[in-house]
């Protein structure tokens, strides 16, 4: 672990001298985004709080360039982590530049009078989230993505080498979230600030993150690059998901695939089948699938929820053994859906002759 | 930069204003009690002490503005004063607009402590003086505070935290009264008017001793201002700024007690005055910003229990009203909007 900018050795963490995680061992590089995943109440804030002194570390410690943060003084602190929390801020009758101001804190004189370096400066971290027309408005008064940008200014206004955030997606549509990642993005590669976070949304963790952090049960159970972690199996097992999967080439849940006896048969092919097969998964009717090759979009639903797919090989050549497996299961069905294929795929032209002449197309 | 000018002529204007109010009403204060004054005679007596000799003509006039109306008027605005920078510590404390000292409790757990000390601590000293009183105030406030403490910290909701502190403040007043009751008729006579809250009585050391406590402390909270911006956002924003919480909770607590105990010393409990002032006084500066809104709450308690103690005097005289049941009359009703605006957002 030596050489990281951001470390911690031996991290144990909890409240009221319970440990809730312990050995916690972990390092990122500056500018690094580390992503903590993992389901409610695994212990997510109270790691990232940990960090933030917010809660006293139960042993080991967390390392920012080789200083321990454990015996900083929250003054120093303050010059070198700046949070966005899920908590309201209390203050009343504040303007969002005012909310923005109070970043400026660890840098102020002893009466917190703000120097005409200041203001640009909150007017710059204002800028660079895209809130100035927020400025004059009263906090309370804005939306929930509003909010959140106005709190990342104050943060980045701290002028932090890293900048933790609790739930920052949270309560925001897809739109406020994809801007505020975006923004996390730019901020963590063009001014090298070290971004750690808590997210609940696992793909945009995939997509965002540089390095990722499972939190579920006592021990910190996988760490590492979202390739290393992002596999169906720790995904799975880290939301202890018994119901549902985990789809890799998406990067997002399904959800769990009708049980029964299959009566319905689908043909389909370059994506055609996708919607066919989410609908028959909601009206909890299990099917087959088919004939599918393995580098087909419809492949990758397709074999969260079907029963069974008649699949191919990426480039190999469908051969009759996969036509008599699929009319074998064609058999059990008592009816058959025809999502779409491209014209000239023999084979399913075939499957579909075949189900015409059983009567059960649809 | 948009708001910034606006803003500071906001402050300026307030400022200006409340300045102007306290000049009034100091003239206003002098000029008028139960005995006729002409305003020629009245400047005479302040600015060349004519009727100090007991022969002059001016004597009785000399004695009721130096001895009388002038330390009564000087303690009332510093310990109005007090009391509106003890409410806003207070609120700034609890994050909750309605605290202060008086629903809290704090005033009568101090009111309690005089009360032992002037009934049964004089059993067996001489004297007491009025840095014991100001002592024993401040362990009464501080011992309520511990009360309120402790309720806050299992109940959340804003209004049981007052329901909590109105209950400490009923248990100390029982305690109080059932002294009052079995003491000495000698005892009580200046206590009844104090125990009611009053500003009369002062005399020239209470009005130096209390200004210099209350300036003091003034100075400090002053000081105090930055971190007191921080703690506004609430603790856990503040200890990201830098602020060390534990230490910061531990003063506030301080302060506040220690400015509520010194005003219970001297004029007993008084109500109101500590929610009601720092809430105007936020509303005319639209902010909250601890380095203006100090200053301007001093001021703004000053001037509040100037006119109060004023309507006490003069509005039945001779018969003087307790300065509780105007300040009641003026600060009841704010609280009660602030309460139906809090339940509406």
């Amino acid at each position: 672990m030596a050489g990281y900018y951001f470390k911690t050795s031996d991290l144990a963490v909890g409240y009221n001298g319970n440990t809730l995680i312990h050995d916690i061992n972990i390092g990122i590089e500056k500018g690094e985004i580390l992503s903590l995943i993992g389901p409610n109440g695994a212990g997510k804030s109270t790691i990232l709080k940990s960090i933030t002194k917010h809660l006293e570390m139960i042993g080991g410690d967390a390392l920012i360039a080789d200083a321990s943060v454990k015996h900083m003084s929250f003054r120093d602190l303050a010059k070198k982590v700046s949070v966005v929390l899920t908590e309201r801020i209390k203050g009343e009758l504040m303007t969002c530049y005012d909310v923005v101001a109070t970043g400026r804190y660890p840098y102020t004189g002893s009466l917190g009078i703000l120097s005409e370096e200041d203001r640009e400066k909150v007017y710059e971290a204002m800028a660079r989230v895209h809130a100035e027309e927020l400025a004059g408005r009263d906090f309370h008064s804005i939306s929930d993505g509003q909010r959140q940008r106005v709190l990342l200014a104050r943060a980045i206004c701290q002028e932090p080498e890293i900048i933790v955030l609790d739930e920052p997606t949270s309560f925001l549509d897809i739109k406020h979230k994809l801007e505020l990642l975006s923004m996390l993005r730019s901020m963590s590669k063009e001014k090298g600030i070290t971004v750690i976070m808590s997210l609940h949304e696992i793909d945009l963790a995939q997509k965002i993150s540089d390095k990722v952090m499972c939190v579920s049960g006592d021990v910190i159970s996988n760490f590492g690059t979202p390739d290393e972690i992002f596999k169906e199996e720790i995904i799975t097992k880290l939301y202890g998901m018994e119901k549902g999967s985990y789809n890799i080439a998406f990067g997002s849940v399904e959800m769990p695939k009708p049980e029964g006896e299959a009566k319905t048969f689908v043909i389909s092919s370059c994506g055609n089948g996708i919607s066919v097969f989410r609908r028959l998964q909601k009206e909890d009717r299990p099917f087959y699938a088919g004939i599918i090759y393995e580098n087909d979009v419809d492949f990758h639903v397709a074999k969260y929820l079907a029963e069974e797919v008649v699949s191919v090989p990426a480039f190999t050549v469908t051969t009759e053994e996969h036509f008599e497996r699929a009319a074998v299961l064609m058999d059990k069905c008592d009816e058959v859906i025809c999502a779409g294929y491209p014209n000239g795929a023999k084979i399913l032209e075939r499957l579909e002759e075949k189900a015409r002449k059983d009567g059960k197309l649809r | 930069m948009k708001t910034g000018p606006v803003a500071y002529a906001r402050y300026t204007g307030v400022f200006v204003g409340l300045a102007v109010v306290m000049f009034l009403l100091v003239v206003w204060n002098i000029n008028s009690g139960s005995v006729h004054i002409p305003v020629r005679d009245i400047a005479k007596i302040i600015f060349f002490r004519e009727g100090e000799g007991e022969s002059d003509a001016l004597h009785t006039a000399f004695n009721i503005i130096w001895k009388l109306r002038m330390p009564r008027m000087i303690t009332s605005a510093v310990l109005g004063g007090a009391l509106a920078l003890a409410g806003f510590l207070l609120q700034t404390y609890f994050g909750n607009p309605i605290a202060g000292p008086f629903v809290l409790g704090i005033s009568a757990g101090s009111k309690l402590f005089v009360a032992v000390m002037m009934i049964i601590v004089l059993n067996y000293v001489k004297s007491v003086s009025s840095l014991m009183m100001v002592a024993a105030a401040f362990a009464g406030a501080l011992i309520s505070m511990g009360f309120v403490l402790l309720a806050a910290r299992s109940i959340r909701q804003m209004s049981m935290l007052l329901v909590a502190g109105i209950m400490i403040s009923y248990i100390c007043t029982a305690v109080t009264e059932f002294i009052i009751t079995f003491a000495k008729d000698a005892d009580i006579v200046n206590l009844h008017n104090w125990s009611r809250g009053s500003f009369s009585g002062m005399d020239w050391d209470d009005v130096l001793i209390s200004t210099v406590i209350v300036m003091v402390t003034f100075v400090i909270v002053f000081l105090l201002a930055k971190p007191i911006s921080a703690y506004q956002m609430g603790e856990s924003y503040a200890q990201s700024m830098g602020v060390n919480v534990k230490t910061f909770r531990v003063v506030l607590i301080m302060l506040s007690s220690f400015l509520a105990g010194t005003v219970t010393a001297f004029a007993g409990p008084i109500s109101f005055v500590g929610i009601a002032v720092p809430h105007i006084v936020k509303l005319l500066l639209n902010t909250a910003k601890p380095i203006v809104v100090i200053p301007a709450s001093f001021m703004g308690g000053a001037v509040f229990c100037m006119l109060c103690d004023y309507i006490a005097r003069v509005a039945f005289a001779p018969t003087e009203l307790s300065i509780s049941t105007v300040t009641a009359i003026f600060g009841a009703p704010i609280v009660i909007i602030m309460l139906i605006k809090k339940q509406e957002s």
